[in-house]
């Protein structure tokens, strides 16, 4: 067996994954454009985990597996991400994403801290005197005994 | 060349063909049955390669349920069934990049490896794969299946519109961040 074969094919598919994520404007095609690259390192994972003499028998194969297993999170993760700019532009073209810019649909953060606090604490205070020992709250419940 | 290079040989460049087609077609669908048959060259080459377990796990991960998901997003997104102009961006540097990378690539291990000759061990069953992830890659095999988790997580939240959006009704809850808010109810 001559090793070169597969590491050539490895780096020719390394190099037709980076081309494709460079040229591709569609996010679905990027990502497998994606999954070539993943796999030309895989094959050259298992080529050389039977070409090199390594400490641990078959390391090369086991990263390989670990390789894909990481590819299947990655794959569901981008999808993920593909389908909710989907949702938000209607469109999976990736050099249209506005990086710098907010999104339209998230609104400007609104202070809503003290409007709890005034909901919560009047009836925690008027609860205190009138529940008496049933009541929780530790700051009604001296006025109640007494 | 033996029978096992020229078995190499030729997987690799329907596995090379196919791959350029997945990233030069104008058809979004062919370009993921494309994929399929590129990702099954490479799991005839890691057979081949005398790597059995690998290649049975590439077969049901990567064409079973990778390019399934793929396609999957490809019908969600209302892609056109037919060809479609706007896929491709200008190609000059892309081409340059990826070809620059692929051929130094290939020249680099031309250059290491040269004309040599590697006897090929015996076939590798999965015996011997499951005694080294459950012996001596087991940490990494337990961080692996964390991460796993954690991206499943994380898909759920990504893909689910009512957590995280919607400030008016969750700011009460939480920050009002997009980010913040998905990570806080996850947990």
């Amino acid at each position: 067996m001559r090793p070169v074969i597969p590491y050539v094919t490895a780096a020719l598919l390394f190099g037709l994954g980076v081309y494709g994520v460079l040229r591709r404007r569609n996010a679905v095609l990027v990502l497998m454009a994606v999954e070539l690259m993943l796999n030309a390192v895989n094959l050259i994972l298992v080529t050389a985990d039977t070409t090199a003499k390594a400490l641990l028998p078959h390391g090369g194969q086991v990263f390989a597996l670990f390789v894909i297993v990481l590819a299947a999170a990655e794959i569901g993760v981008g999808l993920a991400i593909v389908l909710q700019l989907y949702r938000m532009r209607a469109s999976v073209a990736v050099d249209e994403v506005p990086l710098a810019e907010r999104p339209a649909d998230e609104p400007v953060p609104v202070a809503v801290g003290p409007a709890g606090v005034t909901t919560d604490g009047p009836s925690g205070v008027a609860d205190g005197p009138a529940g008496g020992g049933a009541n929780p709250p530790e700051t009604g419940r001296p006025e109640g005994d007494r | 060349m033996t029978g096992v290079d020229v078995l190499l040989v030729a997987l690799g460049a329907v596995a090379v063909g196919s791959a350029v087609l997945v990233v030069a077609t104008k058809h979004l669908v062919r370009a993921g049955l494309y994929l399929v048959v590129c990702l099954g060259a490479l799991a005839g080459m890691y057979l081949v390669l005398s790597a059995e377990l690998v290649a049975w796990v590439q077969v049901l991960i990567y064409v079973g349920a990778v390019v399934v998901l793929l396609l999957f997003a490809v019908m969600l997104t209302r892609a056109p069934i037919g060809a479609s102009d706007d896929l491709d961006r200008p190609g000059w540097p892309a081409a340059l990049i990826g070809g620059g990378v692929g051929l130094g690539l290939a020249a680099l291990l031309v250059d290491a490896y040269r004309w040599t000759k590697v006897e090929l061990p015996e076939a590798g069953t999965a015996e011997r794969i499951g005694e080294q992830v459950f012996g001596s890659w087991v940490l990494p095999f337990e961080v692996l299946s964390v991460l796993l988790l954690s991206a499943l997580v994380g898909a759920i939240v990504l893909s689910r519109p009512d957590i995280g959006r919607s400030p008016g009704r969750q700011s009460a809850v939480d920050g009002v961040d997009s980010d913040g808010a998905g990570r806080g109810r996850s947990r």
